[in-house]
C-alpha cells in the first residue's frame, strides 16, 4: 500500500514539475531583441528599422510553423525572425517595411488611415499618402499607445514574381513602405497588425496573431 | 447553577450589535465603496452596493457572533464530558430560518428588477432594451476589435475616433458590438460594463455627472493582448466636447471616408483568409 501510494506520490510530482516547465519555458520564451541600426551624419545620428512581412516564415526560421505569416527585422545585413524591436527615446526613427504580402483588407477601415507619425504620412512606392484603401491593406504596424498606425499595402495578386517564404529578395515582388516615428519617453510598448491576416484561422485572429514573435511584438525604446 | 438561556442571550447581543455596526457600516464604508460616483449609474451602483452591505452586515455578525459564543461558553472544561448532548432539529427554528433567508433572498431579487428598470445600471440591454431613459440621448458606438476600442459618433458625420470623449451631465446611448471576437467594454469609474458580442448591438446608457478621466478596459479575455486594451477616457464639458469632436472630424476625415455607412452592427469583410 505504501509503495502504491509513494508511486503516485511520485508520479503526480514528475507530472506538475512537467507542466511547470512547459508553462515556465512557454512564458519567458521572448523573440531575440533587435536593435535598430544607428547612423551619424552631419545633422546628428539617423535611426533607420527594416523591417520584412511574408506571407510564410518558411522552415529556415520557424520550422514548427513553416506556413505562418510573419514580420522579419534586418540586422547588420541578415534577416532575423524577430519582433522585439529596441530603439533609442525621444528620437526620429525611419522605418522601412518591406512588404512582400498580398492584400487582405482590413476588418475596420478606420484604421487605414495613417496615424502618429511625422507628418501623419506614410511613403508608398515613392508616393506619399496619408490613407491607403483599406481592401488593399496586407498588414499594419501599429503601436497603440503610443498612436501610431500604419496600414501597408499589399502585393497585387496578378504581381510576378511573388515570394513563396521568408527570406524574400529585392528581386521578388514586393512594396517599400517608410515612415518616421518620434519616440517619446523611455518604455515597452506592444506593437501590431489589425489586419486579420493569419490565414486558416477561424476569423483571421489565430495563430500567428495570437503568437509573440510573429504579427506583434514590442517597441522597446530605450 | 442554572443555565443560561443561551438564545435569548445570544439573540440580544446579536440584536444589539447589528443596531450598532450597521449604521456604522452605511455612514463609514457606504461613501468609498465602488465604483464611486462618476454617474448617475455609477452612484446607482454605490447606492446598491450599500443596500447589499447594509443587508448583509446583521448576516456576517450572526455567523461570526455565533461562533465567538460557541468558543468561550460551549468551550469543553478540562476533564469534562468527551461529547456533548445529541442535537436534534428544531422544526420552529428551520421553518424561520427557511423564511427568513427566502425574505432576504427575494426582496434583494425585486430590489434588483427595480433598479435594472430603472435605466438598465449601466449594463449592456441588447439590442431593445427594457428600460430607456427620457430625453435627448448622444448616441456613441462603441467598436471592439483584437485589440482595441474605436468610437463612432454618427450624429458627428458618422466618424471614427480612437479615444472615447463625453460630455458631462449629458445621457449617452452607447451601442456596443464587436468586429472580431467576444470582448466587453468596462468603464469603470462611470459605473458601465456590457457584452461586445460580433453582429450584436448591445445598449447601454450612461450619464456623466462631473468632468473627469475614466478607465476603459476589455473584461472580456479575447486574446493575448487582451490586457492592452486599456485606455484613459474623458468626460468634458459641453463646449470642449463640441470643440473636441470637430478637431476629432477633421483628424480623420481621410478615415472617415472610406467607412461604410453608420450601422448598428457590421457584418465585417473581409473574412477571406479565414476558415
Amino acid at each position: 500500500m505504501a509503495k502504491k501510494v509513494m508511486g503516485i506520490g511520485v508520479a503526480v510530482i514528475a507530472a506538475a514539475t512537467l507542466i511547470a516547465l512547459y508553462v515556465a519555458s512557454w512564458a519567458t520564451s521572448f523573440p531575440k531583441t533587435v536593435a535598430a541600426s544607428s547612423a551619424s551624419t552631419t545633422a546628428g545620428v539617423s535611426t533607420h528599422l527594416t523591417l520584412q512581412t511574408v506571407a510564410a516564415v518558411g522552415p529556415k526560421y520557424s520550422p514548427e510553423h513553416p506556413d505562418w505569416v510573419s514580420y522579419l527585422v534586418q540586422s547588420h545585413g541578415k534577416w532575423i525572425h524577430s519582433t522585439d524591436f529596441k530603439v533609442p527615446a525621444s528620437s526620429d526613427v525611419q522605418i522601412t517595411v518591406l512588404q512582400y504580402d498580398g492584400d487582405s483588407g482590413l476588418r475596420n477601415p478606420f484604421l487605414s488611415e495613417v496615424q502618429g507619425t511625422v507628418g501623419k504620412t506614410e511613403t508608398v512606392d515613392g508616393k506619399t499618402i496619408n490613407a491607403i484603401d483599406p481592401e488593399e491593406a496586407s498588414h499594419t504596424f501599429a503601436v497603440p499607445e503610443l498612436g501610431i498606425l500604419v496600414a501597408l499595402p499589399g502585393v497585387a495578386e496578378e504581381a510576378k514574381n511573388q515570394c513563396e517564404f521568408a527570406p524574400c529578395t529585392m528581386a521578388e515582388a514586393h512594396r517599400t513602405i517608410t515612415f518616421t516615428i518620434h519616440t517619446g519617453k523611455k518604455g515597452r510598448y506592444h506593437w501590431q497588425c489589425f489586419v486579420p491576416c493569419a490565414a486558416g484561422f477561424l476569423t483571421g485572429g489565430g495563430g500567428p496573431m495570437q503568437t509573440l514573435g510573429y504579427m506583434d511584438g514590442f517597441l522597446d525604446v530605450v | 447553577m442554572a443555565e443560561p438561556n443561551h438564545a435569548r442571550r445570544f439573540t440580544i447581543l446579536w440584536v444589539v450589535a447589528s443596531l450598532i455596526a450597521t449604521p456604522l457600516v452605511i455612514v463609514l464604508l457606504g461613501p468609498i465603496l465602488p465604483p464611486g460616483n462618476g454617474s448617475a449609474q455609477a452612484s446607482g451602483h454605490v447606492t446598491d452596493n450599500t443596500v447589499l452591505l447594509a443587508m448583509a452586515t446583521p448576516v456576517l455578525l450572526l455567523v461570526v457572533l455565533y461562533l465567538i459564543y460557541a468558543v468561550i461558553v460551549f468551550r469543553q472544561p478540562k476533564g469534562g464530558a468527551l461529547e456533548g448532548p445529541a442535537v436534534r432539529g428544531d422544526q420552529r427554528l428551520q421553518t424561520w430560518w427557511i423564511v427568513v433567508t427566502s425574505l432576504l433572498v427575494l426582496s434583494l431579487a425585486a430590489y434588483g428588477t427595480v433598479r435594472l428598470e430603472q435605466d438598465g445600471a449601466g449594463s449592456g440591454g441588447g439590442p431593445s432594451p427594457v428600460a430607456v431613459p427620457g430625453g435627448k440621448k448622444l448616441q456613441v458606438q462603441v467598436i471592439a476589435q483584437q485589440w482595441e476600442f474605436t468610437y463612432r459618433f454618427p450624429e458627428y458625420g458618422g466618424v471614427e475616433v480612437p479615444h472615447l470623449e463625453l460630455p458631462v451631465d449629458q445621457m449617452v446611448e452607447l451601442h456596443v458590438t464587436s468586429l472580431d471576437v467576444i470582448h466587453s467594454f468596462w468603464a469603470y469609474q462611470l459605473g458601465v460594463k456590457a457584452d461586445a458580442n460580433p453582429n450584436v448591438d448591445n445598449v447601454v446608457f450612461v450619464k456623466p455627472t462631473h468632468e473627469q478621466t475614466f478607465e476603459v478596459r476589455c473584461a472580456e479575455l479575447c486574446g493575448i493582448w487582451h490586457g492592452a486594451m486599456f485606455d484613459h477616457g474623458h468626460v468634458v464639458s459641453q463646449a470642449a466636447f463640441n470643440a473636441w469632436i470637430a478637431q476629432q472630424q477633421t483628424e480623420y476625415a481621410a478615415a472617415t471616408k472610406s467607412l461604410p455607412p453608420y450601422s448598428k452592427t457590421y457584418l465585417p469583410e473581409p473574412t477571406r483568409r479565414a476558415e
